[in-house]
């Protein structure tokens, strides 16, 4: 009974045709014998963060101990409300590519830039754009032909001179307007490949970009994970075996999932399977259509026990993402508390 | 068995021996390998093409031939004869006598007729003298895009890239005045051949029936009855009374842009003479009557002089944009021959060219000529046809059909004579009658008797098949040239007769010979073809494919499969997909889909928005839709490869989720993540709006390319002359100092404009050609129209934020599926999904495609469920959902509907002139109208008040002053009638109303008003 209970608290089944438990239910009072009141100590003690691994582009760490509305706000937050700068006016002054100006200004919208928004201001309708507020950059590239190219050469690279605009070609341009030097020099489009537009001979672009500060909620291209990657969150898988699989039966267990997922050892010269690195499953139930080995697997989540997968665009390490998302979380509590209390003193008066 | 016999057994068993050979080692299963091949020679729309030079190359010669003589009674030695007529390259007049060689895309732009000069070489009479002449022209006649004529002919994708050319593009049509014209395929009923129908009206019956004397005995009996009686046992009873299937499509001839192209010219042509016989008739006695003056030539009637080009220019011109062709003639009165070109995509083109409208039964509800005849079998597309007024009139052509062009019946005749045809006046009405023997009939004309029909039909199809075997047998010696593989040969048992078919406009398809129990092309020939050794003409040509139209298909025995050939089988077709048209190629699994639903498909297929050709930046059309980004769908069919869809495609991608979101997804509305709308898919860019006009003022007065226009701005500024008129010189009359009236050209839209480009040019009338081309892009908003590719079209209901959704570009209802029954697009889901995984593209081709099996391994061979369905996360609570999603890619196509184009709402706005009332339509900014049915309803709520202020205040409410004595209407507190005042009063009534008492009044009839105080 216990154990069923704590099955239901703890886990989402995945059954063939459907998931169960899929929701909380640690709210005081859902179950009789279990007090489910929130209390910080026992959060403290169950709380934790693992990380998994931590780079400039990706970072994975599992959080446990923490109910789906939480975990779930840091991933809404990363993804539509950590800052992030984006290209957001273009100041066209001669377009003769093929690419019509507005399709021009959107791809160069999408191009992660590789600066801290934190240097920078807000950037309000009507401000002048400054070194404070904004990053200007520039691109002027006309296409000619190769003179030096071999006679017989079909390919446009060799052929003509600048064919292809890539993000290479843009050019930071620092602001003389204010003793305010450029917070960072290493300001730069975060990749040096991404294709703008392909251009032919006698055709030319030369605009002006100004990147400004934005948020995912405004448009995706703000989003510091979501342009071209992706931020996943999902609950920690967990395979349990009913009881011993073996032999032949064992490799075709270990087949039913991903690599990694099932070991197989030897116990007493019996090839036995077991449980390796359950985190690796995909929850393909293939499992569920062996009709011999569905009746020794249970599949389950564990419901507090979150795997963050960040992704950045490169615009922002992913670790400071998620430090930020953490802060404008707190941020909002602060602003629900200072919210609260005040119309619990109007309530008074 | 007689000597025939044996030599054609021997025929067979050689084709073993060779078969032997090569026999097939494993199934044919690259047999599908001749559709490209056909393709490649017969292009899409190479009926179009075929005709038309048919036309151009023979019909044309033909024709100026049976007329070529005008003589006149006025002079017996006056002759006009034409010698010779070609047509000669397409090019445009500059200035009198100047002409330009000239290109498709020129014309296009500057509103020209691709056109080229029809001359003729005529001998003639001058007084005394005769006189030849050499490259007359006599009219222009438009030229066929991609026809023997035509400049882009046999150019190569580079030579067309200069002539602003897509090679793509099927070409087929016409271009009159700057508008691309199609002349769709007629079909109608087969000339010269019996048709045996029962008789709907009566009226010859009972004529009959009243002519025919009583009975006395037996039960009395209808007139009509009598008749039918009279007919069936006593006048024909020696014919089997089995009635034809006017509806059976062996008995349907498709007529083309050439056929009705050279009836038109046979026409004009007459017309042209009879008026240079006229003129001759007329002129020539005044001449003589002139003086006489033997070294004045000038005054000798020379016809030449008559010669006006723009009679048979202008016929056809007006033939083509009108779509009328009323050949009064030939009591040919048509109406919609000729249709604009839709450019909306790539896919609506093609498949206009392959449209076939039906003359006859257009409003009537007879189901016999809508609904698929059997027989239409691979020749007409099963799915393709317009819902409601025009559905199962309006057909299309399948991938192989083939229509034919006439040919010629001499050597045909000549052949059958020598393959032991006894010639009809030489037989006796007995030896007629004998049950062996068969009657031949050519082209529905009878021409002799055979003996042994079976040896007759089966020597001529050898002879038809190849040419190596007559050798052989040296039979060569007999035929002249071998028969044209599109002669149809079939026997008719009931009415024991031969019929042989060359007439042009019947439909056919070409199928792989059967011999022996073996397909004769093997795999060896498949290779063969693949290396680039064998076109589709050699399997002809060597007797492995043949053509068979429909009548003949009847006495064929045609497998589907290999599988399926036994004893009897005599022909296997080439691939099953072909059955289908070009638009329900497109979609994939369509033999798991509820047949309604891929027929909807066809019909939407051509509203998506893609590409429209390589040539579309170069394209000044009224409207053009253009995709931003574009993309080949995942899961391809062959139909797709062959059509080469994959390079102007019309769709994206689409990550869909099978379920339930918000209530903004019922109905068929579909839910759209933000972020994927902000990243671009879907975001499409239109162009449109052409102007022209005649005067111009200096090139600084018209807008630049690259700016913003907004509503009302103005994208020319000229002005027009008020005065038009130049004084006649030495009238005296003063040149009027001109005067110049503003005459703006503005940009009225819901939203603001780029400027994407401006032409100047001239058009043919030497007047100024100004052209703008304005830009719009459309980011996808709620109320766009979406559509898969299987019929499913809906709405865009909501715009989601990205972190409340699923991770997918787009949610779908699954209540979309029961009852639409679209299993396809399910396996469009699974296919699309393993092509993701793998980064292969699959294939979702009619009655073959990938295995769904496979599909599904490789889903799980990459760790996802086999099913598609995955375990999802809600992006609002972070939790799991409790049923497992069905998503992956499914091929989306952006509809040109959308409603920017259609929001309409007005609070007080433009008027009509002559009512007062509020204008009609959106365009016009009109008001919606609370009809009768409404208004009903206000009445039976009794909201009386709501109804005045909706039927008169805010319509067409007026102020009139009503005279209480006479009851007429006065004027400014006046009665003109009473002469006073003092009954005068003012009220409101509908502008309406008081338009009906003057009207009444001014037919003598006095409506008076009676007023009673409204508070009493």
């Amino acid at each position: 009974m216990a154990t069923q209970t704590a099955q239901l608290r703890t886990r989402v089944q995945l059954e063939e045709y459907q998931v169960k438990n899929t929701h909380t239910v640690d709210f005081p009072g859902a179950f009789h014998g279990y007090d489910d009141a929130w209390s910080l100590n026992s959060f403290r003690k169950n709380f934790k963060i693992e990380i998994i691994k931590v780079d400039n582009e990706e970072m994975e760490f599992d959080m446990i101990g923490i109910d789906a509305s939480i975990a779930n706000a840091y991933r809404r937050i990363m993804l539509s409300e950590v800052p992030a700068m984006a290209i957001e006016k273009v100041v066209i002054h001669n377009n003769t590519s093929i690419i019509q100006d507005e399709v021009l200004a959107h791809r160069l919208g999408l191009i992660p830039i590789a600066a801290d928004p934190k240097l920078f201001d807000n950037f309000n309708p009507g401000d002048t754009p400054t070194n404070k507020n904004s990053i200007t950059f520039t691109l002027q590239i006309k296409c000619i032909r190769n003179r030096s190219a071999h006679s017989d050469a079909t390919d446009p690279e060799e052929l003509y001179i600048n064919s292809k605009v890539t993000t290479k070609d843009l050019k930071l341009k620092y602001n003389e307007d204010q003793d305010n030097a450029i917070p960072n020099k290493d300001i730069r489009p975060v990749h040096e490949d991404i294709l703008i537009a392909k251009l032919r001979p006698g055709q030319e672009i030369d605009l002006e970009m100004i990147c400004v500060k934005g948020t995912g909620a405004d448009h995706a291209k703000f989003s510091p994970v979501g342009n071209n990657l992706y931020l996943l969150v999902w609950l920690m898988p967990e395979i349990i075996l009913k009881q011993a699989v073996t032999g032949k039966r064992a490799k075709r267990l270990a087949k039913c999932f991903p690599e990694g997922v099932i070991g197989i050892k030897e116990i007493k010269g019996i090839k036995t399977a077991y449980i390796d690195k359950p985190r690796l499953d995909t929850c393909s139930r293939q499992v569920l259509r062996d009709p011999e080995l569905k009746e020794h697997v249970i599949l389950n989540k564990i419901r507090d026990h979150f795997i963050f997968c960040i992704e950045s665009t490169g615009s922002i390490p992913p670790a400071d993402i998620f430090r930020e998302s953490v802060k404008i979380l707190r941020q909002k509590c602060h602003k629900f508390l200072e919210e609260v209390n005040r119309n619990a003193i109007s309530d008074d008066t | 068995m007689d000597e025939d016999e044996k030599w054609m057994d021997c025929a067979d068993s050689e084709w073993t021996k060779e078969k032997n050979l090569t026999a097939p080692v494993n199934k044919l299963e690259d047999k599908w390998k001749l559709v490209p091949a056909f393709l490649k020679v017969k292009g899409l729309v190479k009926q179009h093409i075929d005709s038309y030079n048919y036309f151009i190359n023979c019909e044309i010669k033909k024709i100026v031939n049976a007329n070529n003589k005008v003589t006149t009674d006025a002079d017996t030695v006056f002759y006009l004869k034409y010698l010779n007529v070609y047509v000669g390259n397409p090019d445009i007049e500059e200035s009198f006598n100047v002409t330009k060689p000239t290109y498709p895309h020129e014309c296009r732009l500057r509103d020209l007729t691709y056109s080229a000069p029809i001359v003729v070489d005529i001998e003639y009479t001058r007084g005394a003298q005769r006189i030849r002449r050499q490259k007359l022209p006599i009219g222009r006649v438009p030229v066929m895009l991609r026809s023997s004529i035509c400049v882009l002919n046999g150019k190569s994708p580079v030579e067309l890239a200069k002539y602003n050319e897509c090679p793509i593009d099927p070409g087929g049509y016409f271009i009159v005045k700057g508008v691309e014209k199609v002349i769709l395929i007629q079909e109608q009923l087969s000339k010269n051949r019996m048709i045996l129908e029962v008789d709907n009206k009566g009226n010859a019956l009972s004529y009959i029936g009243s002519r025919v004397r009583q009975r006395k005995w037996g039960a009395k009996k209808l007139p009509v009855d009598e008749a039918r009686d009279l007919l069936a046992n006593v006048v024909l009873s020696h014919i089997p009374s089995i009635l034809d299937d006017k509806d059976y499509y062996g008995n349907k001839r498709l007529e083309l842009a050439g056929q009705l192209l050279a009836l038109l010219f046979e026409d004009l042509f007459k017309k042209f003479n009879s008026e240079l016989k006229s003129i001759a008739e007329k002129n020539i006695p005044k001449q003589r009557a002139g003086p006489v003056n033997m070294n004045l030539r000038f005054l000798e009637f020379d016809i030449v002089k008559y010669m006006r080009q723009d009679q048979i220019t202008n016929g056809f011109n007006l033939a083509l944009t009108t779509g009328n062709w009323s050949i009064k003639r030939y009591k040919m009165d048509r109406a919609g021959v000729t249709q604009v070109l839709s450019r909306l995509s790539y896919l609506s083109a093609l498949g206009m060219m392959t449209r076939i409208s039906s003359q006859f039964e257009k409003t009537r509800k007879v189901s016999g000529p809508r609904s698929l005849q059997p027989s239409q079998w691979g020749m007409l597309c099963p799915s393709d046809t317009p819902e409601g007024e025009a559905c199962g009139l309006v057909k299309n052509l399948a991938l192989m059909t083939h229509i034919t062009t006439d040919s010629d019946d001499k050597i045909i005749i000549n052949l059958l004579f020598n393959l032991g045809v006894e010639d009809i006046n030489l037989l006796s009405g007995e030896e007629l009658s004998l049950p062996h023997i068969y009657i031949v009939y050519v082209n529905g004309y009878v021409l002799g008797a055979a003996r042994n029909y079976k040896k007759l039909i089966r020597t001529f199809r050898l002879l038809r098949r190849d040419i190596k075997t007559a050798q052989v047998k040296r039979i060569l010696y007999l035929i002249a040239n071998y028969i044209n593989e599109f002669v149809s040969i079939y026997p008719n048992h009931t009415y024991r007769q031969i019929n042989i078919a060359l007439d042009g406009g019947r439909v056919c398809r070409p199928y792989i010979i059967v011999k022996s129990e073996k397909p004769l092309v093997t795999i060896k020939h498949i290779e063969e073809l693949s290396q680039g050794i064998r076109s589709f003409d050699d399997f002809i040509r060597n007797g492995l494919i043949e053509y068979l139209d429909v009548n003949e298909e009847n006495d064929c025995n045609i497998a589907l499969y290999e599988s399926d050939i036994n004893s009897k089988t005599t022909h296997l077709d080439i691939e099953p997909f072909t059955i289908l048209g070009v638009c329900a190629g497109l979609i994939p699994f369509p033999h798991h889909n509820q047949s309604p639903r891929n027929t909807y498909q066809c019909a939407m297929g051509k509203q998506a928005i893609g590409t429209i050709g390589y040539n579309q930046r170069n394209r000044i059309d009224t409207v053009l839709y253009q995709l931003v980004y574009p993309q080949v769908p995942l899961v391809k069919t062959k139909t797709i490869d062959l059509i080469e869809f994959d390079k102007l495609p019309a769709g994206q991608n689409a990550i869909i989720a099978v379920m339930s979101y918000s209530g903004y997804d019922i109905e068929d509305a579909v839910i759209l993540n933000k972020a994927s709308v902000d990243r671009g898919p879907q975001a499409d860019a239109q162009t449109g709006k052409t102007i022209w006009k005649h005067k111009v003022l200096d090139a600084d007065g018209i807008c630049m390319p690259g700016e913003k226009v907004e509503s009302k701005q103005i994208l020319i500024n000229k002005s027009i002359p008020s005065v038009t008129s130049t004084p006649i010189a030495g009238t005296g009359q003063k040149l009027l100092q001109p005067e110049y009236i503003d005459m703006p050209m503005t940009y009225r839209g819901p939203t603001d404009a780029y400027v994407e480009n401006v032409m100047i040019s001239s058009n043919n009338d030497e007047a100024f050609l100004i052209k703008t081309l304005l830009r719009s892009s459309r980011r996808p908003e709620i109320g766009d129209k979406f559509s898969s590719r299987h019929g499913q079209k809906g709405v865009c209901g909501l715009i989601v934020n990205q972190e409340d959704m699923p991770f997918t570009d787009q949610i779908m209802n699954p209540h979309g599926f029961p009852s639409r029954m679209t299993v396809g697009k399910l396996m469009e889901v699974i296919g699309g999904k393993a092509s993701l995984l793998d980064g292969k593209f699959r294939y979702g081709t009619a009655f073959d495609g990938d295995k769904l099996e496979d599909l599904c391994q490789t889903l799980i061979d990459y760790n996802y469920s086999y099913a598609g369905k995955d375990y999802l996360t809600s992006g609002i609570t972070g939790e799991g959902l409790s049923a497992y999603i069905f998503f992956g890619p499914v091929y989306y196509q952006r509809l040109k509907h959308m409603v920017l184009d259609k929001m309409h709402a007005r609070a007080k706005g433009p008027r009509a002139v002559l009512t007062r009332q509020p204008t009609e339509g959106r365009s016009r900014d009109g008001g919606l109208r609370l009809g009768e049915m409404e208004r009903d309803c206000l009445i039976a709520y009794g909201t009386s008040m709501l109804l005045v202020e909706r039927l008169m205040i805010s319509s067409d409410a007026f102020e009139v002053d009503v005279c209480n004595n006479c009851g007429l209407l006065a004027y400014s507190k006046w009665c003109h009638y009473c002469h006073s005042s003092c009954h005068v009063s003012s009220l409101q009534i509908p502008y309406a109303c008081k338009l009906l008492f003057q009207e009444l009044q001014s037919m003598n009839i006095i409506p008076r008003l009676s007023l009673t105080q409204y508070i009493q």
